[in-house]
Parts: structure tokens; sequence; C-alpha cells
């Protein structure tokens, strides 16, 4: 295979000026973050060594690191299909929590089933609660044009309060803690390696990201989906359903973000826990625009700041750094990353010199 | 009857309170959207304010001082957004999305670099009260002037002043046009590029205003993501108010109401999280329902040239 067509078929010299933005300004923001920790009066060197270790240092500091990379490569893909779709995903928060719910409520429902179908089963049930809530924005923006960024903020925080009202209500274990029962073994993703959170949901991970890539690049559905995202004008009178791509873009986009919310479910803890995403939906959209809205790219950056949140933690126990340095980090990547006309006049301006 | 213990005569001066950070970061998220600058960054700018207003409270040891800093704060990061989306046309979306990302984060490392503390703040000197005198000796309306932040005062200030200009000076005749006609508005000779940083950066320093009060008038310290989504409600209520000062404000009300009438359903079967949904779905009923009345200006997000 080329590598014009693992970059998915845009201009070669395009796609590296791309990847050259994005290396670009993960560079600028940890210089930046090191200026940080230089002004808090600490070593910036001392602390990225201690991040790295911590994110490398040992098979089980590697398993932490890839436990963490897993929401992330959902969540991005998730982000990225939309964003080929030419819409924005804000949702993904939401789409993962009523995922996360409803495939432990499927797997405490239909405990009855043979073990080796009620996982795949509970994954499923995940999968079509995200589909609905990521589809009834792009239905909404299809039949009355209202804008998704809007639909998909506001459906955020009633989805995150549903499952909410549904884990201290309805579905509570016994004790104080807002939680459901454990679920059953059988639907357990099964670990990776043993004694570490690592699950079988980093498989899952990647065939999501093949799957995304064929879809888009090797199918009818994914052509169509691109060419709404390039020129909706042009797509329609190509002969294109605008309305039918927008609304299944974004149901599928809901149906990969609810995998970060099955997979931390299934493989982490085992239950649903009230408020348990520490925000992978924001992050995602950090990863799928640092991504390039690549599968290939979304799995890098998700790698990279899985490493960068796990190696935080130790550097929050070891130096007086807080681990929410990393968020400053994120932050700045996104930034640099949507205005790609900074880079490039420091490019410019270096090529002058 | 039950009805009249959930709500009675006390739940009208808590609603305007709790309006007041809402509404000022959305009549913030006005001005910015009519320059034509999409602002979901509204959040991350209350929590720089919250904490800027902390900050300098700790500092000086005046609330006022605070409140500057908030405003400073607010102009900073408003600024960021407004280079970032103006001269380097990025994706408005985006940006905001960072600049809420990248508040987060600078909040949260700042308060253990000066506190030394996880997840909240010292105590600092918090904003007092005011009453009124004479005026609130005046029936029926002698809440609004007992025990009142200053804040709520500049709030409907704000609220007035910004309407007015919107709708009935030339300023605010320029400023839809260039929302709606961004390139016909620069052909008759309106300084569009101008008018759009002032506006983000107000936008900024409205929504640090409002974070100040949360911080300094609510409470007197800063807490990690303190904001918890008020300036994503105020985003909606921009929207739900019709990119209209005058509704913003009446849209925050209806939103604060819903959030005030919390307190008085404690010992009722309703659960909180219905409550908390409320202002959401509301505005999606809005959105999707009335969408064709209330209408965004026609060029947002559009950066032409």
């Amino acid at each position: 295979m080329k590598f014009k067509d693992i970059i998915g078929g845009i201009s070669r010299s395009e796609s590296v000026k791309d990847v050259y933005i994005s290396l670009f300004s993960i560079l600028l923001a940890l210089i930046i973050g090191a200026f940080l920790i230089f002004l808090i009066g600490s070593s910036p060197l001392q602390a990225f060594t201690v991040m790295f270790d911590g994110a490398f240092g040992s098979v089980s500091n590697i398993a932490n690191t890839l436990t963490k990379t897993i929401p992330l490569i959902f969540t991005g893909l998730a982000v990225a299909v939309a964003f080929r779709c030419g819409l924005f995903n804000i949702g993904a928060e939401g789409q993962l929590y009523l995922g996360a719910f409803f495939s432990v409520l499927t797997a405490l429902k239909f405990s009855f089933l043979p073990a080796f179908i009620l996982l795949p089963v509970a994954i499923l049930g995940g999968i079509i609660s995200g589909m609905i809530w990521g589809g009834i924005p792009g239905f909404l923006k299809a039949q009355f044009g209202t804008h998704e960024v809007v639909v998909t903020v506001m459906m955020n925080y009633i989805g995150i309060n549903i499952t909410s009202y549904l884990v201290n209500y309805p579905f509570k274990a016994e004790g104080w803690v807002a939680q459901t029962d454990i679920i059953p073994t059988a639907a357990i993703l099964p670990k990776l390696i043993p004694k570490t959170q690592l699950s079988a949901g980093l498989i899952v991970a990647v065939i999501a990201a093949l799957a995304v890539y064929f879809l888009l690049w090797k199918t009818d559905i994914g052509y169509e989906i691109r060419a709404v995202g390039e020129n909706p004008t042009t797509a329609e009178s190509g002969g294109i359903n605008i309305k039918k791509n927008i609304s299944l873009a974004m149901a599928i986009s809901g149906g990969l973000a609810a995998l970060a919310g099955v997979t931390q479910s299934l493989g982490v803890y085992e239950r649903f826990i009230d408020g348990f995403s520490p925000g992978y939906g924001f992050t995602g959209i950090a990863v799928a625009v640092l991504g390039r809205n690549h599968p290939l790219g979304v799995i890098l950056t998700a790698l990279l700041f899985g490493a960068l949140e796990t190696g935080a933690l130790k550097m929050d126990r070891v130096t007086e750094i807080s681990n929410d340095l990393v968020i400053v980090i994120q932050g700045l990547v996104i930034l640099f990353v949507a205005a790609p006309e900074i880079i490039r006049s420091i490019l410019k301006r270096r090529e002058s010199q | 009857m039950e009805i009249f213990n959930v709500l009675n005569f006390d739940l009208i001066p808590l609603t305007l309170r709790l309006a007041v950070p809402i509404a000022l970061a959305a009549i913030g998220g006005t001005l910015s959207e009519r320059s034509g600058i999409i602002n979901i960054g509204l959040e991350g700018m209350m929590l720089t304010g919250a904490f800027g207003a902390v900050y300098g409270s700790f500092l000086t040891g005046s609330p006022w001082f605070g409140v500057i800093f908030a405003c400073l704060a607010g102009l900073i990061i408003g600024s960021i957004h407004a280079v970032l989306t103006i001269k380097y046309k990025a994706n408005q979306v985006v940006t905001g999305v960072g600049i809420n990302i990248l508040a987060m984060g600078f909040t949260t490392t700042m308060i253990k670099v000066i506190w030394g503390k996880e997840g909240m703040s010292g105590e600092v000197n918090n904003l007092s009260d005011v009453s009124i005198p004479i005026l609130k000796e005046i029936p029926l309306i002698d809440w609004l002037f007992t025990d009142q932040s200053p804040l709520t005062y500049f709030m409907l200030i704000v609220v007035i002043l910004s309407w007015y200009i919107l709708f009935k000076t030339n300023i605010g005749l320029n400023l839809r046009a260039i929302g709606d006609h961004p390139r016909a508005a620069r052909i008759s000779g309106i300084n569009v590029t101008k008018y759009r940083y002032t506006c983000v950066m107000l936008s900024g320093l409205l929504a640090g205003l409002g974070g100040a009060f949360l911080s300094l008038v609510q409470n007197s310290l800063f807490v990690q993501n303190m904001t918890a989504g008020r300036g994503y409600m105020a985003l909606a209520a921009n929207i739900f108010g019709g990119w209209n000062p005058l509704g913003s404000f009446v849209a925050s009300l209806i939103f604060s109401f819903a959030q005030a009438i919390r307190f008085n359903m404690i010992g009722y079967n309703i659960p909180d999280q219905f409550i908390q949904s409320l202002p959401y779905i509301l505005t999606l009923a809005v959105l999707v329902g009335a969408g064709r009345k209330t209408r965004a200006p026609e060029a947002l997000g559009e950066i032409d040239e």
C-alpha cells in the first residue's frame, strides 16, 4: 500500500504539510508547557523525564498508558467521522455516557444469555444507544437545519443527567455510591495483561479505526459522507442525498463515541459509575483535530495524550507540578492546530532567514 | 396547598441572583456572535474570570481589585479567541473548545502553584452586598434594593445599555450588518475587523465578570471547574433569546428560575437531574420549534477574505 493510500487519497504534499503542522503544534505546546514549569520554579527536564518514566517506564506503566488511550481512540474517531461529513460533534461526552450505561444495563438484564453471546450483545446495546443519541442531532440538522454544535452541547447535559438519574434511582446498587451492580463475568472484556486495567478494549479500538478507514475510503457510503463534507452543493448536484448522509454520519459518530463508554464500563469498572468520564468526549475533539481526522492520526494522537495523562499522574506525585498541566498542553495544541496560519507564518519566517 | 411551598416570594430575588453570571456571559455571547464570531469559549472565559477575581482579591485583599482582575483576565482570554479567529482565521468552534480546555487546565494548575492545594483556593475577601437607602423602603420592589450585589446592578445596566446600542444606535446597526452581510458592511466602509475585535474582547470581559460573581459573590474562593457548564448555559440563553440582550436576559431568568426552585423542591419526589436538564430541554424545544423565527446572524462563523 502506498503512503498516499494510507492517508486517504489526499494529495501527498498537502497531507505532509498537515502532518508538519500537527508535529509543530505539539512541539510549540510542549515548549510553552516547559516554560510554564520553569516559571512555577521547577525543572522542565526533570518534569518531562518523570512523565516519560510514568508513561513508559515499566510494563504496568505502559499498560496504564494504553488503557487511557482506548477511550480517546473512540471519541477521536467519533469526532473525525462527523468532521469528514462537515459536522461538529461536541456531543461525544453525552453519547459515551449513554453507551456506557446501556451496555451495562444490557449485560445485567440479559445475563441469562450464553456466555459467548452476552459480551457482543452488551457492546451492541451500548452502540445502539449512542447511535440514537448521536443520530438525533444529525436528524434535527437534516430536517430543521438546527445547528448540530448547539444541539450536541445541550444533549451532553441531558444525556449525562439521564444516566445520572438512572444510576441514582432505578438501577442503583446497594450502598452509598451511585453505581450499578457489577456485571456478570461473561460480559467483562478480558484483560490483555493480567493484574493491570488493560483490556481487550484496545483490540476493539484498533478494529474500529480500521473499520472507519475502510468505511470512509473504500465504500460508497464513505465516499458520499466525505463528498457532503467537502462540498455539499456539488455533492447534491451529483445526486447524493445530503440529509440522509448527515443523519448517518452523526449516528455512526455517536456509536463510536458510545464505545468509549462501553469499553470503560465493561473493561475497567465492570459496572456503570455516575460521572465516570473526566471529559473523554472533549479530549476526543483535540485528538481528532490533531490527528487530522484520519484513523491513523487519531490512534497516534490518542497514544500521545494517553501517555501525557499517565505520565502526568507520576509527575503530580513526584514533583510539585499538578497533573492538570497536561490539560494546558492539550488546550494549547488544539489552539495551534485550529490556527495553522500561526505555524505557517513561523515556518515561513524561518525559511526566509 | 403544596404548590405554595414550592413557589414563594423568596424565589424572585434568588432567581435574579442566580441569573447574574449567566446573563453577563450570555450578553457577551450575543455581542461576539452578532459580529459573526461563534463563541463556544464562554465557559472557559467565565472560569478564567472567576479565577482572576479570587487571585486579585488574594493579592490585594480588596475584592474590587478582584473584579478588575476578572475583567483583565476575561479581556486577555477574549483577545486570544479574537486573534486566533480573526487574524489567523482559525476554526471558531475548535478554538472555543481549545479555550475551554486551556482555561480548565490553567486554573487548576495555578491553584496548586498559588495556594498549594488540590481543587480549591484559600478563602479570600468577597464582594459584599449593598442596600440602597430610601429605595429599599418602597413596598413590592424593596427586595431589588436590599442586600443586592453591585454586580447585579451592573448586569442590569449592561442588559439595557447593550440592547440600546444594538438596536437604537448606528454602532448597533453596523454590528448587525456585519453579522448578516460582512462583505457588504466592509464595502460600505465599516471597519469590520475593529468591530469584531471589540466585540469578542468584550464578550471575554463580560463572561469574566460573570465568573467573578460566582467566585466573589456567591462564594469567597475559587473551586476547580466552578462554572460547571454555566458558560454553555449562557450560550444557550443567547440563542434562546434570539441574539438579543433583552432576550438573553429573559432566557437567563428562565434558566436560573429552574435552578432556584431546586432549593424548594427538596423533599418532593422530583429528581434533581430532571430539573437540571430543564434549561437544555427548553432550549432544544425552542431551537426546533421556533427555529425559523429566531434566526442566527446570517454569516455567523464565516470569516470572509
